[in-house]
């Protein structure tokens, strides 16, 4: 479990980044702070692997407080994934994802082979293995980035916008293989973004942030959705966007789900949600 | 033109190339007396330059100094030191150590600078300490300008080290200063062939080393 206990952020130049902030992520629970640029999500989510030190409040990993802990130990044990990959453009994909299991003395032959089983995690062909990162594409990259955060197996995995730079067909790849990696490992993860849509995708609960780290609205995506805490968080997930708003009108004797412009959206399903 | 051919005649006179007064012997110090400025001017220079380069602090101060130092005429600090020291190579070798680390000092700051920020915060994120961060991310990276700085200090204390023969000491100024004062020119003319090849090979020589450095992968496509 990760706690944020009135957790602030002021720079030394007066700039208050994060002003007093409360959340408990619990074990296995994806959580994702969205918000826009100075929203303080990426501030945030940095205090975990004390990337950034707060300057008032405390971040605890299981009850313990990440500031009595050595940074370099802490950022070992924490998987992280940042936007444009942040690959080490001298090293191969193998010795890339073999990072943090060196830096923590595994073996080199050992860290290798399980570079290897992750590359096939995330989807990456075996003949990969020995390229530089500039030889990639971004989406490749982001893949590596992932399976170097998996490398070290942590309960916890920081996501700074991972997809942010890849183009929307290969950012949908991305989230679907994200979901399935997340139903298999059941990692705790902490995912920024300023995408909404991403959020209510990724989140088991989405946290909006105003800026200075004010919270808009914690919840589900449904609850969110159901009942917008205020016009902030209503016009920021779009909730009078109209493909937000459906009806369902009957066609040849189906329910068909059209929205707010008119536009058929789908054909509504009985069931329910598998 | 008729001078210039009498110098090559004076090189090529096969007297010269044997003896303890011949060229490769003088060649050899003069090498010598370079190898002592560039090194010791690096043992100080490198491990400041990367310091500044890794922590981005100090570089204004550094930038400042540096600029004091490349001001510096060598020829009167010859002069100053060897009135200080006396005839010897303590003089020479200090006046090359203050010449040589201004572009030292540039050649390993730049080094750190160069490398992109992201891929340092990155490799931080990962659990590097900030030793792993210099010795594995930003010295393989910035490398090849950090040799740059070598090379081109090595080009400046090799051009000047004939000031050493100034008071008293070997190196191929030696036949540029004995010209001087013979009044043999050809003599003199030929001991500046002998520095301007030997700067172009060591130039060409550490440019290769600096192709051989730049790191694999890093030739962004």
């Amino acid at each position: 479990m990760i706690a944020f206990e009135s957790v602030g952020k002021t720079y030394p130049d007066g700039t208050v980044a994060v002003a007093d902030f409360d959340l408990e992520i619990a074990s296995h629970e994806s959580v994702v702070l969205v918000g826009t640029s100075g929203s303080g999500k990426t501030t945030l989510m940095r205090m975990v692997n004390r990337m950034v030190d707060p300057t008032q409040g405390r971040v605890t990993i299981d009850g313990e407080d990440v500031a009595a802990t050595d940074p370099v130990a802490l950022r070992r044990s924490v998987g992280y994934v940042m936007q444009a990959s942040g690959l080490l453009p001298h090293r191969t994909v193998l010795d890339n994802i073999a990072t943090v299991p060196v830096l923590r003395g595994t073996g080199k032959a050992q860290a290798h082979e399980r570079a290897a089983e992750l590359m096939e995690v995330v989807g990456l062909e075996e003949s990969m293995a020995s390229r530089y990162p500039s030889q990639l594409s971004g989406g490749q990259q982001q893949r590596v980035g992932v399976a170097r955060a998996l490398a070290a197996d942590p309960n916890i995995l920081l996501m700074d916008e991972p997809f942010g730079a890849v183009d929307p067909i290969v950012r949908a790849e991305l989230q679907t293989e994200l979901l399935r990696l997340q139903r298999e490992l059941r990692k705790t993860i902490v995912f920024v973004t300023h995408d909404i849509d991403e959020a209510f995708l990724v989140g088991d609960r989405v946290v909006i942030l105003k800026p200075g780290g004010h919270i808009a609205q914690i919840g589900t995506p449904e609850q969110i959705l159901a009942e917008p805490a205020d016009d902030f968080v209503r016009s920021f997930v779009g909730a009078d966007r109209a493909e937000r708003r459906l009806h369902l009108q009957q066609v040849a004797g189906r329910e068909v789900v059209v929205d707010a412009s008119g536009r058929a959206a789908g054909v509504l399903e009985q069931g329910g949600t598998p | 033109m008729i001078q210039l051919l009498e110098a090559f005649a004076w090189l090529a006179d096969p007297t010269r190339w044997s003896g303890p007064d011949s060229i490769p012997v003088r060649l050899l110090e003069h090498l010598w007396y370079t190898l002592l400025g560039v090194g010791i001017a690096a043992l100080i220079a490198v491990p400041v330059g990367l310091v500044v380069g890794h922590t981005h602090r100090g570089r204004g101060l550094t930038v400042a100094l540096s600029g004091a130092a490349r001001a510096l005429p060598t020829l009167g600090l010859v002069t100053l030191f060897g009135l200080w020291f006396g005839i010897g190579l303590t003089a020479p070798v200090l006046a090359f150590v203050i010449l040589a680390i201004p572009s030292l000092l540039a050649g390993a700051y730049s080094a750190c600078e160069a490398v992109d920020a992201r891929t340092v915060d990155a490799a931080r994120a990962q659990g590097m300490t900030e030793w792993q961060i210099l010795t594995r991310v930003e010295i393989p990276l910035g490398l090849p300008l950090l040799i740059s700085g070598i090379r081109l200090a090595s080009v400046q204390v090799v051009a000047t080290v004939m000031l050493a023969s100034y008071i008293g000491n070997g190196g191929l100024g030696r036949y540029i200063f004995l010209g001087l004062n013979l009044s043999d020119y050809p003599q003199m003319l030929a001991g500046s062939i002998l520095v301007v090849a030997l700067a172009l090979v060591i130039d060409l020589a550490l440019r290769l080393v600096e192709r051989v450095a730049a790191p694999r992968g890093a030739a962004r496509g």
